[in-house]
């Protein structure tokens, strides 16, 4: 309908005809569909044997609580990255079987075992879920759950908004997941290379699913956005100015303007391709006044400032890591500041150094190319900041800082590499060559290395108990092996002319440093286990690792650590009067540690809802209506969200009132908790404070009742 | 702040917790929310008008902008657009006094003609089609619908919402929900009206030249 399309399509069912054309006997697609299978059945028994649906739904799906989306952002971020891991897996592995024409080639294919069209989806699918849905979240995890309580605020600007823009990123990351199994996916590079993603050459469901997803999650994102600047800008606590705010606070700001302001950008270069593919227009097309150049333009514009989108929450995470170990103030916080506002304005001013060769003129590659190279200098002000926190300062070493200097030194690394890069003459050279996946994976590793660390690091603040070092540092340095081995030789090869996205390697001179790539995803692959076992490990000896005081590690310097240990769910008795640019350490010199308030008083806080959760789940349902063409049941979902924000916006009851005498009995239980009074075991307190890492047994819904 | 980190602090008269519960400002946060993300639709017009600077010529052996761009036929809608954002400001100052009836009425009327302005538009590309000139043709066509129809998709949004606003003033009357919402649709239906001036100028006019 509306154009040709090859294959089956009816009114009922559209393209889902296309479905018996699938090889669901290939072993590795029957493998991870076991897998997920296997997974969730395992993971819905658990909670229906422990009778969790109750607590599952009150606590986690219908909460608007911002530290509890942001663990589930975190969440989802994690097991999409496990799924990104694995397509890196196959592609290692299948660049290291095929090489030379000697080489054996199984299930299908010439060489290796991947066939050429199921390769280019593994790594379209690596690109686009490892930026997308495992980075962006993951950051966006730890700006919700970090940043309101750094400003002294009680939640976000807009909890409703909050939970509507993880779902919808739940709902992306569904959609992709549905893609391996369900039709296939895009095979044109994380990119959508034009006209590659058009109909003709396209004609399957893959474009699609990439479309609908990367367009359901973008959007949650803005949404997350509008949400995390408005609540910098109106729910910082008395006191806390613009001079006082904490850098992660600075930097989730900064980012968060680069993501309102250039998501926008991706949907409109995405929509223009789905019109192309949907009613046939001519966007992006090489023929009728069709600029295939166009859609590289757009995308980039978001593209590049969506890289500095998740690097700079990663600065964020080390100027507040970095202090803490180092006992000392951040060095430079105002240039801390204008460094961050200023990768951010030149964020928008370099996206053309993505395709230097597209023939644009001298002036045109000069001006990008010096635009690029100004990046650096906020970045080297930002990384002669950190050097200074250090310098004399009284340094400890665990796990959190072991990442954080790992991530100064990828840094280094990455930047050094990226101003090579960004001369148009090299990078005519080394365009499109693994030399630039080697440099734009060093940049990305540098913000795992962060976000690993800010996970140790506010690990007690959010669950009340430590990470065990032991298993974190054998983490650290498997991992660190691995990068050593996988991108050191992909930085070489790149040099030797190996280009990217290649399935099948001609030049048989490769195959060691390939080899050596494979080894490096084997210490990967340790070191994920690692990272399991350090959360086994941890969990199991969590009365052992308990942590009651409100900073965990002593040398704590802002405000997320002036509140018990794990935050209740109103995060704050009393809000705070700040009184200094890092106000715990102010009042650790002061002794003015005490936490309790002299009187307490009424809280106002939001109430759970599912309307987020049910709009998601249209919004799944229409994204996989559109990629399939199913034209009455996109039409009936889309009706569905217009229809369930409509009552939604009739509901009054949305807020409820804790007076002040409840919040003094849960103050109580939770001091009298952390002191010892009362034994560890006993069930969760009604703060929902120390012991059941928010599982509070008096929870918003249940209020409802008597408020 | 740094004038305080060395000072002397006396533990027994720093003021550590906020005990007048200033509570926050709800109209003020919502409507700077409505603000911020304005900015991100803006910013997808930016896009489409960035867009329109590359198809204005694309005509790929078709029609010509000067055969489908009629700016006088642009008038009228224009007219009733712009009228629609008036008589919206009138129902504003109502809101200023808290008349009820003023706020509906005048809402009523600039439903009515944001609806008649989607009706001019129905029936401008009602002809284009039947011409021949559908978007499938060309590169400039495509744009061509594609950002005309973009910010009619706003004006039947913003149509949808004000009835629900409507029905909601009539039921609930001012409450901050409300106050908060007629405000937020303020911003939306000007940004409309915006968007759509920059369109008979970038796309009408320019193209008719």
């Amino acid at each position: 309908m509306l154009v040709d399309l090859q294959g089956p399509w009816n009114p009922i069912f559209g393209r889902l005809g296309l479905l018996l054309e699938v090889h669901y006997n290939n072993p590795i697609i029957f493998f991870a569909f076991m897998m997920v299978v296997i997974g969730g059945t395992a993971a819905l028994s658990w909670v229906t044997f422990t009778g969790r649906w109750g607590w599952l739904w009150r606590e986690w799906l219908t909460t608007v609580d911002h530290k509890k989306l942001g663990i589930m952002y975190i969440l989802v971020g994690l097991v999409m990255m496990l799924r990104g891991f694995v397509d890196a897996l196959m592609m290692r592995t299948q660049q290291a079987m095929a090489v030379g024409p000697d080489s054996p080639g199984v299930l299908g294919a010439a060489h290796g075992y991947l066939p050429p069209y199921h390769f280019d989806q593994v790594f379209t699918a690596h690109g686009m879920i490892m930026i997308l849905l495992a980075a962006t979240p993951i950051l966006v995890g730890f700006m919700n759950l970090i940043m309101p309580i750094q400003i002294g605020a009680r939640d976000m600007a807009y909890p409703y908004l909050n939970a509507l823009g993880l779902w919808l990123t739940v709902a992306a990351a569904s959609l992709v997941m549905i893609a391996l199994f369900v039709g296939d996916f895009s095979h044109a590079g994380w990119v959508g290379l034009t006209p590659l993603t058009e109909l003709p050459y396209s004609p399957g469901v893959g474009v699609d699913y990439y479309l609908w997803s990367i367009q359901i999650g973008s959007i949650g994102t803005t949404i997350g956005a509008v949400n995390l600047i408005a609540t910098i800008i109106k729910m910082r606590a008395p006191g806390m100015t613009w001079g006082r705010l904490p850098i992660f606070t600075w930097t989730t700001l900064a980012s968060n303007i680069i993501a309102l302001t250039s998501f926008p950008v991706l949907g409109v270069a995405l929509a223009l391709l789905t019109l192309d593919r949907y009613i046939g227009t001519h966007f992006f097309t090489a023929d009728l006044g069709g600029n295939l150049m166009m859609y590289t333009n757009l995308f980039w514009i978001w593209g590049h400032p969506e890289v500095y989108f998740v690097v700079i929450p990663a600065f964020g995470f080390l100027s507040e890591i970095i202090p803490t170990f180092s006992e000392k103030p951040l060095f430079g916080y105002v240039t801390m500041v204008l460094a961050s506002m200023a990768i951010a304005g030149v964020s928008w001013t370099v996206w053309l150094h993505h395709f230097f060769t597209m023939g644009a003129s001298p002036g045109v590659n000069s001006y990008f190319s010096i635009a690029t190279m100004l990046v650096g200098i906020p970045t080297g002000v930002k990384v002669f900041n950190w050097a200074f926190t250090m310098w004399r300062g009284k340094l400890r070493f665990p796990t959190p800082m072991l990442w954080a200097i790992g991530s100064l030194f990828l840094l280094i690394t990455g930047g050094m590499t990226g101003m090579m890069l960004a001369v148009p003459a090299i990078n005519y050279l080394v365009h499109n060559s693994v030399f630039v996946i080697a440099h734009f994976h060093n940049m990305f590793l540098l913000i795992v290395y962060a976000a690993f660390g800010a996970t140790v690091y506010w690990w007690p603040k959010v669950f009340g108990f430590k990470l065990d070092e032991y298993w974190g540092k054998v983490f650290f340095w498997l991992f660190t092996a691995g990068t050593l081995f996988v991108f050191v030789p992909m930085y070489t090869l790149g040099f030797m002319g190996m280009t990217r996205r290649l399935d099948y390697i001609p030049h048989t001179s490769w195959e060691p440093l390939l080899l050596l790539e494979v080894i490096g995803t084997g210490f990967y692959l340790l070191s994920i286990l690692a990272f399991v076992i350090q959360l086994g490990v941890s969990i199991y000896n969590r009365e052992k690792n308990r942590v009651v005081a409100s900073d965990a590690w002593g040398t704590s310097r802002s405000v997320e650590w002036m509140t018990h240990t794990p935050p209740p769910f109103y995060n704050f008795a009393v809000t705070p009067v700040i009184h200094a640019r890092d106000e715990w350490a102010w009042r650790r010199e002061h002794g003015l540690t005490n936490l309790m308030p002299e009187k307490f008083l009424d809280i106002h806080m939001p109430k759970n809802t599912a309307v987020p959760l049910i709009i998601s789940f249209f919004t799944l349902v229409c994204g996989f209506a559109l990629v399939w063409r199913i034209w009455w049941l996109a039409a009936a979902t889309f009706a569905a969200i217009i229809i369930a924000m409509i009552i939604r916006s009739f509901d009054k009851d949305t807020d409820y009132i804790i007076p002040a005498a409840e919040v003094e009995r849960m103050e109580k239980e939770i001091v009298a908790r952390a002191e010892g009074r009362i034994p560890a075991g006993e069930p969760a307190p009604v703060g929902g404070g120390a012991g059941g890492a928010y599982a509070s047994k008096r929870t918003p819904t249940q209020r409802r009742d008597n408020d | 702040m740094s004038s305080h980190d060395n000072a002397p602090v006396d533990p027994n008269t720093v003021e550590l917790w906020d005990y007048e519960d200033h509570g926050h400002d709800f109209i003020g946060t919502r409507t700077l929310g409505f603000w911020l993300y304005m900015m991100s639709d803006a910013m997808i017009f930016a896009a489409l008008f960035a867009a329109h600077g590359v198809y204005v010529r694309n005509f790929a052996g078709s029609f010509t902008s000067q055969e489908v761009v009629h700016p006088m036929n642009a008038i009228w809608p224009t007219v009733f657009i712009l009228s629609s954002v008036m008589t919206y400001g009138l129902g504003m100052v109502a809101l200023k006094k808290g008349n009820k009836s003023g706020v509906v009425n005048a809402l009523i009327l600039s439903f009515l003609l944001g609806v008649g302005f989607l009706l001019m538009e129905w029936r401008e590309f009602s002809e284009l089609a039947a011409m021949g000139a559908i978007p499938q043709m060309s590169g400039f066509l495509s744009d061509f619908w594609t950002i005309v129809i973009a910010h009619a998709a706003h004006v039947l949004f913003g149509l949808i919402w004000m009835a629900v606003m409507i029905v909601q003033v009539a039921v609930n009357g001012f409450d901050q929900n409300n106050v908060y919402r007629l405000l937020n649709l303020k911003i939306f239906w000007h940004f409309q009206a915006v968007i759509w001036v920059s369109i008979f100028t970038f796309v009408y006019l320019f193209g008719a030249i």
